[in-house]
């Protein structure tokens, strides 16, 4: 690992960061996850931190994983949803950040709707601004989840071909994983309805597979995602039976594939729409394993952001709190 | 009655009377005078030796928000900032709050325009009651209160036998319609060009097609009707071709371009720069080909700003959430030399007739020429003067322009309405005024 691997301030995406600096979130992740093995699952590393976990649409999975990433290395950490802050008062995202900057924080992990939103605050305050999902941009934390799986799985990512499946137009998910997937040297290709595919996602870098079947004969890796309900509210599928039927993933679709491949989900499933729960528990799935990942990458995130060194990653995680 | 102005040894360019030529131009009771007349006793004599002395330019299309919005302009603060952009003409659209769908509403914007005394404003009425698209507004009492066209700008006159009925009705009173043409069920929810570059930012698109098969349905109306269609801030290399090809089957229809789409792509909205968002988005570099060329090759009439100001703290905010339109008046010039002259594609002398002669013209404003008799509506500026573009410096009440911290190349010195100076950056009147008392 080099030395000499630095970071910005913020991780609002991985279209920004190199592929040196993919690695090392990936090869610091790699102690951390030993941590979360122990009796006691708790490094000084980011003692006196405080962190706001900033989160303006629901999310369970990604807010409780940067919990626990942020309480195993001892930072004081606060939660603010949308729903009973002044946020739904009209106070606005920028008086709402130096507000809390005025707390004296010193990061924020945010969701929002809103595409750009992350890059809005992290122009806007001091504090380390960690991008935990803005709109249909990024999603960084879970493309390095991603990463992370696929490689304890296939021992690099580089040659690998992976196809993301379903919704991509309004995935945030993918585009993280497209940027991160394509500069660590993977092959990466997008398989959904039409309705789904953004126009210009070839100039991306990507091949777009119209049936699925093509996707699962060419794949090594499928990234299942999920389908949202009010994409059929709003047109954009005439019905989640019909979706199923074309593009879901069945036993009988995996065995037919030409050789082994290996699934993952950002979850929640939609159990029987774009997976079949035979998939999910099955011996292809890696879904489970991506979550206890998210926690060692997001250690690794945070981390890093607050200056820690790459190469002093296993060091940190030998220190016992007091 | 103002005294008589001499504009002494400038570059006089009137491309109504295909004028290009050094030489004095005589204003006398706010008129211009004959070329053999002689200054009367008190002239005020500028030196315009090395600038540019050409008609007032004149604007089709400016939002100046009031009623309604007064923190983001005024109709006098819109006026006193296209003075200083060397517009002498502009034309307010009518989707205000409320909107400018009465004969009392066209009479106050006339009203305040000419109480501003910078700008001459001209109301631009509403279609539609409320710009609902659903009921015609009273159209010949809003011309008879002084409306010189009629538009939903903002919105698009959807329903079609409502179009129809538009384009049949204005003709008895000889104004253009002004069309926005968007089909709103192909830009539903999109915020910018849709593209590679909303791809990658995770953006709704709004895709050229919403533009293209607007235009096409407005041109086959305005072919069933022969009314006047006059197609508002022309982006899409589609709408170019419709507009070509219409006209060529003798369709009464005339189209402009605004500054920003001449100059920029979508490009400009990476890093979520809400002062790139504005409707029609910043298109494709191909696109902004095709406009240009299209203004080259006369299949767009004339510019436009469809200057839009917004508040800062409406603009500061989520690209999603943030409301579309920049502003233009005091760049516009500026800008199209940049990219229109020093880039080679036309001469001053066009980009003079597309800025005045031309838009008076298609409204049919008395506007836009220097001949003898004419009101003396001048513009003055020095086409060689480099400037950077400080947003906090303009006239206009805000700041949402896209060309921030730009260096531009020429400049307004002086403009004259009616012979009155209305906008003089280096106060060469006052100067002239106190050297003859």
């Amino acid at each position: 690992m080099s030395a000499t691997v630095t970071f910005g301030k913020d991780l609002t995406g991985l279209e920004q960061l190199s592929a040196e600096q993919i690695k090392t979130i990936l090869d610091v992740a790699e102690p951390f996850k030993e941590i979360s093995e122990r009796p006691i699952k708790k490094v000084p590393v980011l003692r006196g931190k405080t962190i706001v976990n900033l989160f303006y649409e629901p999310s369970t999975r990604t807010r409780v994983s940067f919990e626990f990433a942020e309480k195993r290395l001892s930072a004081d950490t606060v939660n603010i949803s949308a729903t009973g802050s002044s946020v739904v008062k009209g106070e606005n995202l920028v008086d709402t950040a130096r507000n809390l900057e005025a707390m004296r924080i010193d990061m924020v992990v945010m969701r929002h709707g809103s595409s750009g939103a992350a890059q809005f605050l992290a122009d806007r305050i001091p504090s380390n601004v960690i991008n935990a999902g803005d709109g249909q941009h990024e999603h960084p934390t879970q493309a390095l989840l991603d990463m992370l799986t696929i490689r304890d799985h296939r021992e690099r990512i580089a040659g690998r071909k992976v196809c993301i499946v379903g919704d991509i137009l309004h995935s945030r998910v993918a585009r993280s994983n497209i940027y991160g997937l394509l500069k660590l040297g993977a092959e990466v290709a997008v398989c959904g309805p039409r309705t789904l595919i953004p126009h210009g996602i070839e100039d991306l870098g990507v091949q777009v597979f119209k049936r699925i079947e093509e996707a699962i004969e060419w794949a090594d890796v499928l990234n299942v995602l999920r389908l949202q309900l009010e994409r059929m509210k709003a047109g954009y599928i005439p019905s989640l039976r019909e979706y199923n039927r074309f593009f879901g993933i069945s036993m009988a679709r995996l065995e037919r594939a030409p050789h082994d491949i290996l699934i993952l989900h950002p979850g929640p499933m939609n159990r029987g729409v774009e997976i079949d729960s035979h998939v999910a528990d099955g011996p292809h799935s890696v879904i489970l394993q991506q979550v206890t990942n998210g926690v060692a990458v997001r250690m690794a995130v945070l981390y890093l952001l607050a200056g820690g060194q790459p190469e002093r990653a296993e060091l940190a995680k030998r220190e016992r709190g007091s | 009655m103002s005294r008589p102005i001499l504009l002494k040894g400038g570059r006089v360019i009137d491309p109504s009377q295909q004028l290009d030529a050094v030489r004095d131009l005589l204003i006398v009771d706010g008129r211009v005078a004959g070329a053999s007349d002689r200054p009367p006793d008190g002239t005020a004599v500028i030196d315009c030796a090395g600038l540019v002395v050409a008609p007032g330019l004149v604007d089709l299309h400016v939002h100046l928000r009031e009623p309604g919005d007064e923190h983001k302009e005024t109709i006098a603060s819109g006026a006193r900032a296209a003075a200083a952009g060397g517009f002498t003409s502009v034309c307010a659209m009518p989707n205000t709050r409320p909107p400018i769908d009465d004969p009392a509403a066209v009479g106050f914007v006339r009203a305040e325009g000419e109480r501003a005394g910078f700008a001459r404003v001209y109301p631009v009425g509403a279609v539609s009651v409320q710009l609902a698209g659903e009921e015609m507004t009273e159209i010949g009492e809003l011309v008879a209160a002084g409306a010189i066209a009629v538009s939903d700008d903002g919105r698009p006159v959807w329903d079609s036998g409502l179009l129809r009925r538009t384009l049949e009705y204005i003709q008895t009173f000889e104004i253009p319609y002004f069309s926005h043409s968007e089909d709103l069920g192909l830009s539903a929810g999109g915020v910018m060009n849709e593209g590679p570059v909303s791809t990658s930012l995770g953006l709704r698109g709004i895709p050229a097609a919403a533009e293209d098969a607007a235009v096409a349905r407005d041109c086959a109306i305005a072919e069933l009707t022969g009314g006047h269609l006059h197609i508002l801030h022309v982006s899409t290399r589609g709408a170019v071709r419709l507009i070509r090809a219409a006209r060529e089957r003798g369709v009464r229809v005339t189209a402009e371009v605004t500054p920003h789409h001449l100059a920029l792509t979508d490009e400009a909205v990476r890093g979520y720069r809400t002062e790139a968002k504005m409707n029609p988005p910043l298109r494709s570099a191909a696109d902004v080909q095709a406009v240009r060329d299209g203004l080259v090759e006369d299949v767009i009439d004339c510019i436009a700003t469809d200057h839009a100001p917004h508040h800062y703290e409406d603009k500061e905010r989520e690209f999603d959430d943030a409301p579309f339109g920049v502003i233009g008046l005091e760049t516009a010039l500026a800008v199209c030399i940049r990219e229109m002259v020093t880039s080679g594609r036309m001469t001053l002398p066009e980009l003079i007739d597309r800025m005045s002669c031309r838009p008076a013209r298609i409204a049919g404003l008395a506007a836009g020429t220097l001949s003898e008799g004419s009101a003396a509506d001048v513009m003055i500026c020095d086409p060689e003067e480099r400037w950077v573009c400080e947003p906090e410096k303009f006239l206009s009440l805000s700041r949402n322009t896209p060309f921030a911290g730009q260096e531009l190349l020429g400049r307004v010195a002086l403009t004259l309405v009616g012979g009155r100076p209305v906008f003089d950056r280096g106060g060469r009147v006052a100067a002239a005024a106190a050297e003859k008392s």
